[in-house]
């Protein structure tokens, strides 16, 4: 048994340290540790300066302009990442539609398309959920017709995140009828700007506006936009939505946030007494430490496997599941050390200029939006769903 | 043994649940409650008609109720409202003025011509009354108070505020008249201020007041208890009806057995919340007032957060929009929980009782 990275892997994680203490701005990473909402720019000036070391798109191969690295390397990558306030890469065109344009894409799809989401050209969203089908994806119903070269498109598109800085989405539409509901899905790339497609913002319990909701009338979107068979979109969601979750357990946030905390409590009285030495605040960071602790390992346990080729169908619904749960908790701790000054809210980012009192930050905010946590990527019941079909098979 | 409310008590819900259902749909509620100043005027103007401030004191001073039970009955319907009026401020107000004294004030208070507020604590110090700082010095024969003051609930546009402050080594209340005050909407509603005092004169109504303010804290944190109720039942029946209308897999959320069983799980943390109340509200003026109302305020913040987490889960995507009166009630149940001490804070307090 052996609990270490290898010197290899090590040496990787040096490169990757000074890389990040050479690059990363001071101003950026302090915006990100703050908690607030970083702007477009933050997260495309992030982009280029990734994608000009060539270690933007982790998962890709080499061929493709991506890094080549191991399942291991990758986790090394996006832990250290969140470790030193790095801005969240941006997943809908590096890790959701890239690889599977790299496994389903035509030659030209993927000559065309990719080096455009490198080069931040194209800014991608994904149009998955309906209105009527969130869990049960399959049960979607918006239409795309064949008229000629074209699909002419109709219905809506739901929880489309960060949407409102896309030019592109690519979006599950029914194709075909009859059958299992999954039999007549189709993997359509669309321009936004298409005439007939309209972006509204869904404003979110936290006051934000990151998701919104997609209609189409009667777009006109080119066939050659198809990716893969038509008909068989299923099986690319389904790809999409498992080849890639190494970052699923969201470890290095969980990281962040509790030194974030650490490091409140320290600096907070409650009642007379440090809330470091608060003995219920206490005993609560020191059950989140051995949870931390556990899950960390759990990672690594699970990446080893998928290293090996050994992993387990439960592993990352299983990963999923307690990541959430952890950083949750956490957050809902940071919430309760904030006592009553975590009410104070405005809907300003924490970036800009706030009318708050020093006291007071975002712990209250993010706590709400990070329910969304358990909700999307596969709500934690899907992903409980998952695990039991597959124990009781 | 009878755990049935009074005819009086069923009917002051009974008018101002109508109230609300006719006057206060969430639109308008919402559109109060996070921008200045935090609250409707108009709903304020009937709210105070209606009675209900009148409900905070007893008819010595100007009111026509004063006991817990008639504050739980006021709360709860404001919970199931949602009703983001500063009426916790008017309470802990109206109640500090009669204490003192301040008959004319307090019925300023009850007939909505003048809004109070509390403010007692401090960052830091979010439930032990004894570990305050502020303090009120004499200066020329006027009061001046030193400190700063948070979590003023209602505070923003408050003709009057009440302040805790040492002095002469006790804890005195004082009165400022419309202090200038940091303003700002709470993220679940409603207004909160913030007041750093550097000398802001005030009136001392109360030279030893530690013992009616610890009473007034006690009372608040009932009407937050009730509130919560009123919230919960209300955010249960809107997770009830959304189960049963969601379809996905081709059948109703709601025959989904390990959905079912967490909307149980809800229901009885729902039951325990009412029970915990309603001993607190038995045992307020007793002594064991102090032990019933922080099991209270303990049980109801854990009790709270639960089932705003599991709304909110229960209900997907859409439990976590703004446009949903759901995510509004979650918010509030979550937020309850920080106001007048948390949940650890009361356990704390608990096991130092022994």
């Amino acid at each position: 048994m052996d609990l270490e990275y290898s010197a290899e892997e090590i040496a990787f994680r040096d490169e990757v340290r000074q890389f990040l203490a050479e690059n990363l701005s001071l101003e950026i990473a302090a915006k990100v540790d703050a908690g607030g909402e970083l702007e477009k720019q933050d997260m495309e000036r992030w982009h280029a300066i990734l994608n000009a070391k060539g270690w933007l798109a982790a998962t890709w191969p080499v061929e493709y302009g991506g890094t080549g690295w191991s399942t291991v390397e990758r986790h090394i990558f996006s832990e250290e990442c969140a470790l030193h306030n790095a801005p969240r890469l941006v997943p809908f065109g590096l890790s959701m539609l890239g690889p599977v344009l790299i496994k389903f894409g035509t030659e030209e799809q993927k000559r065309e398309i990719l080096p455009r989401i490198l080069d931040g050209r194209d800014w991608w969203c994904q149009g998955f959920s309906e209105p009527g089908a969130g869990s049960d994806l399959a049960s979607m119903t918006t239409r795309a017709v064949r008229d000629g070269d074209d699909y002419v498109v109709n219905g809506q598109k739901t929880w489309t995140t960060l949407g409102q800085y896309a030019n592109k989405i690519f979006c599950l539409v029914r194709t075909g009828t009859g059958g299992k509901p999954q039999a007549g899905i189709s993997f359509l790339n669309v321009d936004l700007d298409t005439p007939g497609v309209e972006m509204r913002p869904i404003k979110l319990i936290d006051g934000g506006h990151e998701v919104n909701e997609v209609f189409f009338t009667d777009a006109r979107v080119p066939a050659a936009n198809l990716v893969g068979e038509e008909n068989a979109g299923w099986t690319i969601a389904k790809y999409l939505l498992t080849h890639e979750r190494t970052n699923i357990a969201g470890i290095g946030f969980s990281l962040k946030d509790l030194e974030r905390y650490r490091r409140m409590a320290s600096a907070m009285t409650r009642d007379g007494r440090k809330l470091s030495e608060h003995p219920i605040h206490a005993a609560a960071l020191a059950e989140l430490e051995a949870d931390l602790e556990a899950l960390q390992i759990s990672n690594l346990r699970m990446l080893a496997n998928a290293r090996d080729g050994a992993a387990s169908p439960i592993d990352s619904s299983l990963l999923k599941l307690k990541g959430t749960q952890l950083r949750q908790d956490i957050l809902a701790l940071m919430r309760s050390a904030r006592g009553p000054d975590a009410a104070f809210w405005d809907e300003s980012p924490a970036n800009t200029n706030s009318d708050l009192p020093p006291h007071a930050d975002h712990v209250a905010p993010a706590y709400f939006n990070n329910r969304k946590l358990s909700i999307f990527g596969g709500s934690n019941e899907i992903q409980r769903n998952i695990v039991a079909q597959t124990l009781f098979r | 043994m009878d755990f049935s409310i009074s005819q009086d008590h069923q009917m002051l819900a009974d008018s101002l649940r109508r109230y609300f259902s006719d006057k206060y749909p969430i639109e308008v509620r919402n559109k109060a409650a996070y921008s200045a100043p935090f609250h409707s005027p108009e709903v304020w103007t009937d709210l105070a008609e209606l009675g209900v401030i009148g409900a905070f004191i007893d008819e010595d001073h100007g009111g026509f109720g004063g006991a817990a039970q008639d504050i739980a009955v006021v709360f709860e319907e404001v919970g199931r409202a949602l009703c983001c009026e500063p009426l916790l401020g008017a309470l802990m107000g109206a109640r500090l003025l009669a204490l003192s004294g301040q008959d004319q004030a307090a019925e300023d208070i009850v007939a909505g011509t003048a809004r109070a507020a509390a403010a007692i604590f401090e960052p830091g110090v979010v439930c032990n009354l004894g570990a305050i700082s502020a303090e009120a010095r004499q200066l020329g024969g006027e009061w001046r108070l030193f400190g700063h003051k948070n979590a003023i609930y209602g505070g923003p546009g408050a003709d009057l505020v009440l302040i805790a402050a040492h002095a002469g080594g006790k804890i005195g209340l004082f009165l400022a008249q419309s202090p200038d005050m940091q303003a700002a909407p709470m993220i679940d509603g409603g207004g909160i201020g913030d007041l750093v005092m550097d000398g802001l004169p005030a009136a001392c109504i109360c030279e030893d007041a530690s013992a009616m303010i610890e009473e007034t804290l006690d009372l608040a944190r009932i009407a937050l208890c009730a509130e919560a109720n009123g919230a919960m039942d209300r955010l249960i029946a809107m997770t009830t009806e959304y189960l049963k209308q969601r379809q996905q897999f081709g059948r109703p959320l709601a025959t989904f057995q390990a959905l079912q069983h967490r909307l149980v799980d809800m229901v009885m943390e729902l039951e325990q919340s009412k029970s915990i109340t309603i001993r607190a509200v038995a045992s307020f003026g007793s002594d064991d007032q102090a032990r019933h109302v922080a099991m209270a305020k303990n049980l109801i913040g854990r009790a709270g957060t639960k089932i705003s987490e599991e709304a909110i889960q229960l209900h997907g995507g859409i439990g976590m929009t703004w446009e949903y009166a759901g995510s509004h009630y979650a918010k509030r149940l979550v937020m309850i929980d920080h106001q007048l001490g948390d949940r650890h804070d009361h356990a704390g307090r608990l096991a130092a009782m022994g």
